[in-house]
């Protein structure tokens, strides 16, 4: 009758940010042991991570957590140094709980193995301070937490400062009629009459057992309140089918174990919980309805999060809403089309109105699904680390940009590549540490993992300062596997050398390693690129590094282009792709062996006549004038020759279906507002 | 789509030149009036183009020319037989598409042998019904995409 699901996902995406912090801070932590600062913040996050699992019966995820937040607390304390060795184990286990993570994402349960990484843990703990043995017995304890009315620290905080603060802490038992129908909602309506007097700080079963109607006919709660226990008694009795209620005072709390190191961090949780507290209590009364059960616990939830004016929508729905809008643009276009043709003003303005009203949209929805590339750069640190342990190579890692966004779709496809890419210069960039000091650098290798904005485009450059690459070694091994040959290779540039890598068949490793050989991986990348509408490329200077940048597009499904008449059939050039349009004469036409060109702005420009090119029928005359489009691939150029400019337009890119996979020069198509198709330029595959 | 030989089949029954053709009508989304295509250049010279079937954007053979039939104007009575195969839908030019009828599963035999020559391999038999003689195509191999690959190949060493 309760939607758990619905707690899962808040669980596995809440879970999953908390282990990414914990990851970051983490590798902070690493560079600079002694601040604790961060170590206050790991141990933060390993703590909501454990109270979630716990709620939710997860338990490995909860010892594991739990056994890593004691360790957490050495450090915290001195006990513990956070040596390379330590930190190994503690990473270790965060892997393991991502793995669990993972696991109960995909429908499974969470269960592991975790014994073995515990025992560590715990060896860990005692091994450096036999004083860790004192807290031993309350570890076991609190762990338990869950078969019986135990507190754990955080618990006795907030009983701590709440009766600080004039409040009093009762033990509540609460029985319900034998003869109860809908015994959830009972408990909802109890806990309903506990939110009203104060706070409920711990229930027995817990809350979601409760709503799972996984108990008998009683259960036990820990309130704080300012009531007296006779007023909680007749509140709670007038609930119907409560049978009995006992109320006791729990005095005990303030003698209980204090902790000083606790009440530090504790501390901003607790002023979280009771700033929820109004809210919770002034929602109007709810009626016994099943449905209105669940608000409960995800007010719980709510209390975990920091209070942020975001949800989180399903990314399926998001894609529904585009896929329509995708529609609604194309009927925009004939829309426009069609006033155009009847030139009726009160028409006309409605359209348009109406185009500008959809530009904001577009935008709007746009950015609902640009994400910040982090998403997929933070797990790229932790990698970086493992490999450089793996290959015995020091690298530091820079990451610049993280911010920048780019559509969801795009997003999800780039992390292999980039994996791809960072393990590469890892691997055959950097050098040795005893090259690099040969050299006279810094043992220490850089990489420099950097996102930028720039048109209609983000640029990603993974770089690196080790020894660059070999163009001769590149180029023998190009020959060697029939990439180029001999009198070819020896023309080529520098660059067009570096560019080989991107061949497949080519890997300059010497020895085929496990990290990045084989000679797999480049090819993938620019393929990947490529089917994205972006594009890799590479530069390298002798002894000081390489770079590798790749181009993307900010969004897959709109884009602008110039629509273009070439003959009478109409095409469509990307905007990102042309630099200008212009009009020339007939005789600035120049040939250079057998190629047209023209000199453009200074350079020479080969001219591509698209009549010619795509075997248009020709059915106008030549004329005086030639209309063209200048486009570029990087560096490159090219003049497309077209008949006439029709003008620019956002339109909905479409494949051209599986039957045409792959048509030269042509990377999608796309219906115009007459309702006819047209094909989208590829202008990356005029430039060779 | 059962290969059981004694299983009726209704099949969609379209002309091409003189001769009547046949496909299953499990494998028909729908038939259409020829309407505005858009040629795609650098492709097989078979595939007309690509049009806008309501906002998908899918191609169209020329099934006459996919064939060797010697090509032939669109008339009024041209229509274009939306045929799905596997994940594609693809669009086929017929000279007409005349009617629907129930083929018995044994009046289906196997293609006529033919020395040497690919047409037989898209034909998936011949249905003998009164005095007419309806060829049975095997879409699959019709559509086979490898087939543009190997008609490009062999167009560039030309």
């Amino acid at each position: 009758m309760l939607e758990g699901n619905q707690y899962l996902e808040m669980f596995i995406d809440e879970s999953t940010e908390h282990l990414q912090a914990v990851n970051d801070n983490l590798l902070k932590l690493e560079n600079d042991p002694s601040d604790t600062i961060i170590v206050d913040e790991i141990f933060r996050s390993a703590h909501t991570l454990k109270g979630m699992a716990a709620t939710m019966g997860f338990d490995d995820l909860a010892s594991l957590t739990h056994q890593m937040e004691n360790v957490l607390d050495g450090i915290r304390n001195d006990r513990i140094t956070a040596g390379s060795d330590l930190m190994d184990v503690v990473f270790q286990s965060v892997d393991d709980l991502e793995a669990m993570v993972t696991d109960i994402a995909s429908g499974g349960e969470g269960k592991r193995d975790v014994q073995e990484i515990v025992a560590r843990l715990e060896a860990i703990e005692k091994g450096e301070q036999p004083a860790a043995q004192a807290e031993k017995p309350h570890e076991a304890r609190s762990s338990d937490a869950g078969s019986a009315m135990e507190l754990d620290d955080f618990e006795l905080t907030v009983l701590r400062q709440s009766s600080e603060q004039g409040f009093r802490a009762f033990a509540v038992r609460v029985e319900l009629s034998k003869d109860v129908i809908l015994k959830a909602a009972r408990v909802y309506m109890v806990f309903e009459v506990f939110e009203q007097l104060g706070e409920v700080i711990k229930a027995e079963p817990s809350v979601e057992e409760l709503e799972d109607e996984n108990f008998e006919l009683d259960f036990q709660v820990i309130l704080i309140t300012k009531e007296s226990a006779e007023d909680i008694e007749g509140k709670v009795n007038k609930v119907s089918e409560v049978h009995a209620v006992e109320v006791e005072a729990m005095e005990a709390v303030s003698s209980q174990r204090p902790e000083p190191a606790d009440s530090g961090t504790e501390i901003p949780e607790k002023e979280e919980r009771n700033s929820a507290m109004p809210e919770e209590t002034s929602a109007p009364p709810v009626p016994d309805s099943p449905a209105a059960a669940e608000k409960l616990p995800e007010q719980k939830e709510e209390k975990t999060a920091p209070a942020s004016k975001t949800i989180r929508v399903n990314i399926d729905r998001l894609d529904s809403l585009m896929n329509l809008f995708e529609e609604l643009v194309i009927d925009r276009g004939r829309l426009e089309q069609i006033s155009k043709e009847m030139e009726n003003s009160e028409l006309t303005e409605t359209v348009e109105h109406m185009s500008r009203i959809s530009g904001d949209l577009q935008s709007i929805i746009l950015n609902m699904r640009m994400v910040p590339v982090e998403q997929v750069f933070n797990r790229f640190p932790r990698m970086v680390r493992g490999l450089a342990k793996e290959l015995n190579k020091k690298v530091n890692l820079d990451i610049i940009g993280a911010e920048t966004e780019l559509d969801r779709t795009v997003i999800d496809e780039i992390g292999d590549p980039l994996v791809h890419l960072l393990r590469n210069s890892i691997d055959h960039g950097l050098e040795m540490p005893e090259e690099r000091r040969a050299a006279g650098k810094e043992e220490k290798g850089n990489i420099t993992l950097r996102a930028y904005h720039s048109g209609n485009h983000v640029f990603i450059e993974v770089s690196d300062d080790g020894a660059g690459i070999n163009r001769d070694k590149v180029l023998k091994k190009a020959i060697s596997s029939g990439v180029v040959t001999e009198e070819n290779g020896a023309s080529l540039t520098d660059k067009q050398v570096y560019e080989l890598l991107f061949s497949s068949g080519l890997s300059t490793a010497d020895e085929i390693s496990d990290i990045s050989g084989r000679g797999v991986g480049l090819d993938v990348v620019k393929n990947k690129i490529e089917s994205l509408g972006g594009n890799a490329a590479v530069d390298s200077t002798p002894g000081q590094g390489t770079r590798f940048s790749i181009q993307l597009p900010l969004t897959l499904s709109i884009i602008s282009v110039m629509l273009v008449e070439v003959q009478e059939e109409i095409y469509a050039v990307p905007l990102s792709s042309i630099i200008e349009t212009a009009i020339i004469k007939k005789e600035d036409i120049m040939a250079a062996h057998n190629q047209k060109v023209i000199d453009f702005r200074g350079s020479v420009v080969p001219l591509i006549d698209m009549t010619d090119f795509f075997d248009v029928p020709r059915v106008k005359e030549e004329d005086e004038y030639y209309s063209i489009v200048i486009v570029r691939k990087g560096e490159k150029m090219a003049a497309l020759v077209v008949n006439s400019f029709i003008g620019q337009q956002e339109i909905v890119l479409k494949s051209l279906g599986d039957y045409l996979q792959q048509v030269f020069a042509v990377s999608g198509a796309t219906i115009l507002g007459n309702g006819q198709v047209a094909l989208i330029i590829d202008c990356n595959a005029l430039i060779k | 789509m059962s290969e059981n030989p004694n299983e009726d089949k209704k099949v969609i029954v379209f002309q091409l030149k003189d001769e009547e053709y046949g496909v299953e009508v499990e494998q028909v989304r729908s038939i259409e009036r020829v309407q505005h295509i858009t040629r795609v250049p650098s492709t097989p010279v078979f595939v007309e183009g690509v049009i806008n079937l309501r906002g998908v954007v899918t191609p169209i053979i020329d099934l006459r020319q996919r064939f060797s039939i010697d090509k032939a104007d669109h008339t009024e009575t041209t229509r274009v037989i939306i045929v799905s195969v596997g994940h594609m839908d693809v669009g086929l030019i017929v000279d007409a598409a005349n009617d629907v009828i129930d083929i018995p599963g044994n009046s289906i035999e196997p293609p006529p042998e033919v020395v040497g020559g690919v047409e037989a391999d898209y034909i998936r038999g011949v249905a003998k019904l009164d005095k007419r003689l309806l060829i049975l195509l095997n879409l699959e191999k019709v559509l086979n995409p490898k087939e543009i690959e190997e008609v490009q190949h062999m167009e560039k060493q030309v």
